[in-house]
């Protein structure tokens, strides 16, 4: 793996394009999620455009974390789940055989709600999943272990101590090494499960600002409950709802077009707070 | 990329060979177990009968049963138990329902008993024959080998009460509290009926530790097999008796077998038992 | 309230009893083996011959090393045997294989260490025996400790690889580490402190030992020259001569039982030392 191969991660991350373009990168064709036979998603079917930031919004319930999971196969360690339909990531079937799970979940990172860095140092937390992927040598990975701190603005707070536990850490800097950690190996999707729920009103914006600066670079799909939160950053939005308690995608279109005009009555009764 | 797809092939016959120790090795286990046990009922089974249980040995064990053994186990079991659990179950009650976790009171008794797990049970034998025995004047006897049990059982009487005891909701002392009940009678009429399968399951396992005991009985109750006629005669411990046959007797194996059979299905029930009652607490504690 | 005060009395009365018995025994080592302590000089149990009680001559060394020997050898099968158990339980086995395992272990963890010791004397001893003789040995002794202390090893690991969250091996998994990489990586440290704790109560339970090994180890006052050797541990020698012990000979066998219980208590502190940090 050349180092250099995804440049898109290295470098400030100031000078990255900021534009996204409308070309699918994950193209989800009628998902359906089962637990124990009980359905939890009905059916979904929508692209995710390249580094785009899109929001999938709506109540609890809804399965939203169940289709961010359905695309990077972590529906796999769910006893009784069952999936049907087609997720194709560059066109290519994630379910197919010759699909390595291990490949595809390092082309597509996920941060999580609740900020879980490893028991391990900081250093540790990144360079395992690293060398775990074939990156074992000292020098690269230490160059791919600043890099990555920088981009998520803890290198200046961290860099003096690397090596002390990564649960040393507050929990917004712990949220922001769970990223760092997902983008140290350069990927091209990331998945967010509600990375701001779990945090105080500070450590929470400064995560949010870092999720804006990844935009272009990256394609981001995350779930929130902060609608604010979803109109300041995303450029997609898709809202999501419970029918006889399967998860329904409603309606799916530009942030502004969903959260101004959107032409479902459902989704303007929730996203102006009378549903919901 | 084909680097990595020929380190992630590597990952994965690494992941089969830890595959292969893991399951070879649990493979080995539970051979040795089947093994072991297999001895034990092929070797034992021909001799047991309903007059091995019911007769007293014989020509030092090798003929007639263990009748006398086992009521000698029976009453060192007994002495054990009633001297134990009343402390335990009272320790228990005191470090749960009357002191801090972090009083001094708490923490030394709590520091004491950890230590006393730890303790060997043939010092446990050791200081039983030197107090019991001989500095109360109980010599070898039903009395001092229970004693020096009690003492054995105390740590786990103790901790498993403890836990039964705190698992009990917070609620219920509150709401007791709050409607005027006394912590006594809460105590008696709330705590300890909410708490009763869990200190029925300490209970059991302390009754599982005290019949595997050897060591500690060796030179407190003695090695008389004789019927005991009170509590100051020396009696025989099912255990111990095996560790005589199969020692000291040359041609008592047929019924050290029978006997380690007898005592090896006892532990088994009364640890299967005991299981189920920690288990379907664990559950409640899930549903709840 | 009054019954409540009297109900406090009765129970710290209790408490104090069983708090007591510790003092109780470490007070009547001490009195018992007072003569030798004071009288003979400690270096005789180094420079001693050898163990010969009868001609006074209380070189506790030999058995010192009997003892550590068993109880190393018994920890290097044990722990990975155990170890490998409880990966087993957590993570290899599909859920109605790993609750019988567990089980199973359990019930291992209940048979009496005299039957362990029996079963050993009749059946692993002779086998010992045909292949190297004369079968009651180290490796007898090695053999049945290792079964005795597997199952510690195991639910001690179990317990806390069981308590590592779920969320670590969901953000493992997110992460695309192969499943060795998870347990090693992830699971393994996260429950480090559990398992060390696990294995060194196991030693000391290997260490305090004595029907068991006292039935298969052969009983020869002696440094092995290898694990085919007999061997004689501190436990073992107490059990075989408390019964004729008199007068000097006595008092040595409670400064043996003295080192043995300071040597498990020192254990167990480091042992409870490690939970207490790592609940902290």
């Amino acid at each position: 793996m050349n180092a250099n191969q995804g440049a898109f991660t290295l470098g400030p991350l100031e000078a990255g394009p900021a534009c996204c373009v409308p070309q699918p990168v994950v193209q989800v064709k009628n998902l359906s999620l089962q637990y124990d036979g009980k359905m939890a998603l009905d059916n979904v079917t929508l692209d995710i455009y390249k580094g785009c930031i899109t929001a999938l919004i709506g109540p609890s319930g809804c399965g939203k974390t169940s289709f961010l999971s359905a695309i990077n196969r972590l529906t796999d360690l769910i006893p009784g789940c069952g999936v049907s339909g087609q997720i194709l990531v560059n066109n290519r079937d994630i379910h197919h055989a010759s699909s390595q799970v291990q490949v595809l979940r390092r082309q597509i990172g996920m941060v999580f709600q609740k900020p879980t860095p490893f028991p391990l140092s900081i250093r540790r937390n990144i360079a395992l999943p690293l060398n775990e992927h074939g990156i074992t040598q000292k020098a690269e990975v230490a160059a791919v272990t600043e890099q990555v701190l920088r981009d998520v603005g803890l290198w200046d707070e961290v860099h003096d101590r690397l090596d002390v536990s990564a649960l040393s850490l507050s929990g917004g800097q712990q949220q922001r090494l769970c990223i760092a950690r997902a983008l140290a190996l350069k990927p091209e999707i990331l998945l967010m499960d509600e990375p701001c729920s779990a945090l105080d009103p500070i450590a929470s914006g400064v995560v949010e600002d870092l999720i804006s600066r990844l935009q272009g670079r990256y394609t981001i799909v995350i779930v929130t409950h902060n609608l604010a939160q979803a109109r300041r950053i995303a450029n997609y939005a898709a809202f999501f709802w419970v029918r006889e308690h399967a998860g329904q995608l409603v309606e799916f279109g530009r942030c502004q077009h969903i959260f101004e005009s959107p032409s479902h009555e459902l989704t303007a009764a929730y996203v102006n707070g009378s549903r919901g | 990329m084909p680097e990595m797809i020929w380190h992630h092939t590597l990952q994965k016959i690494r992941d089969c060979g830890v595959q292969g120790f893991v399951y070879l090795a649990v493979l080995l286990v539970s051979a040795v177990f089947v093994w072991m046990l297999a001895d034990l009922v092929r070797g034992g089974f021909a001799h047991l009968s309903w007059e091995f249980m019911t007769e007293s040995p014989r020509d030092a064990g090798r003929a007639g049963g263990i009748a006398s053994i086992l009521v000698s186990t029976v009453l060192i079991l007994l002495v054990a138990l009633v001297t134990a659990v009343p402390l335990a179950w009272a320790t228990a009650v005191l470090l749960t329902e009357f002191v801090p976790v972090t009083s001094p009171l708490g923490k030394t008794v709590r520091f004491s008993l950890f230590v006393l797990a730890g303790v060997p049970s043939i010092v446990f034998g050791l200081f039983g024959n030197a107090f019991f025995s001989i500095y109360l004047g109980l010599g070898f006897s039903i009395l001092s080998g229970g004693l020096t049990l009690a003492c054995m059982l105390l740590p786990i009487l103790t901790s498993t009460a403890e836990a039964g005891l705190r698992a009990v909701p917070e609620t219920y002392r509150l709401s007791a509290a709050a409607l005027g009940i006394t912590r006594t009678a809460a105590l008696i009429h709330l705590i300890f009926p909410a708490a009763a399968p869990a200190l029925a399951a300490g209970l059991l396992i302390g009754i599982g530790r005290a019949l595997a005991e050897t060591a500690a009985l060796l030179f407190t109750s003695g090695y008389v097999d004789r019927m005991p006629g009170s509590l100051f005669d020396s009696g025989r411990a099912l255990a111990l008796h095996i560790f005589d046959l199969s020692m000291n007797v040359p041609g008592g194996d047929m019924p050290a077998y029978a006997s380690a059979l007898v005592l090896v299905s006892l532990l088994l029930c009364i640890n299967i038992l005991a299981m189920k009652l920690a288990y379907s607490l664990q559950r409640r504690k899930i549903l709840t | 309230m009054h019954i409540d005060h009297l109900l406090a009395g009765i129970l710290r009365a209790g408490a104090a009893v069983a708090a007591l018995v510790m003092l109780l025994i470490l007070f009547f080592l001490l009195y018992e083996s007072w003569p030798v302590l004071t009288e003979l000089s400690v270096f005789r149990f180094v420079t001693d011959t050898s163990w010969h009680p009868l001609e006074r001559a209380y070189n506790l060394m030999p058995m010192l090393s009997g003892t550590l020997l068993a109880s190393m050898g018994a920890l290097m099968l044990a722990v990975p045997l155990g170890m490998a158990s409880a990966l087993f339980i957590v993570f290899f086995a599909p859920t109605h294989l790993a609750t019988l395992y567990g089980r199973l272990i359990e019930l291992l963890a209940g048979i009496p260490s005299v039957v362990f010791g029996f079963w050993g004397l009749t059946t692993l001893v002779p086998l010992i025996n045909e292949w190297h003789p004369p079968g009651a040995s180290l490796l007898a002794g090695i053999l049945v400790l290792t079964l005795m202390i597997l199952p510690m090893i195991t639910l001690t690991a179990y317990t806390a690889l069981a308590a590592v969250p779920e969320e670590l091996f969901r953000n493992a998994a997110a992460l695309g580490l192969s499943r060795w990489g998870m347990i090693s990586g992830v699971a393994l440290p996260a429950a480090r402190t559990g398992i060390t704790a696990g294995i060194i109560l196991a030693a000391a339970r290997a260490l305090g030992e004595t029907m068991a090994v006292l039935m298969v180890a052969g009983n020869v006052v002696q440094y092995p020259e290898s694990i085919f050797d007999p061997i004689r541990t501190l436990a073992a020698n107490i059990a075989l001569e408390m019964a004729y012990a008199m007068g000097d000979h006595r008092a040595v066998l409670f400064v043996s039982g003295l080192l043995l219980m300071l040597l498990v208590m020192a254990l167990s502190a480091v042992a409870g030392l490690l939970e207490k940090h790592h609940h902290a």
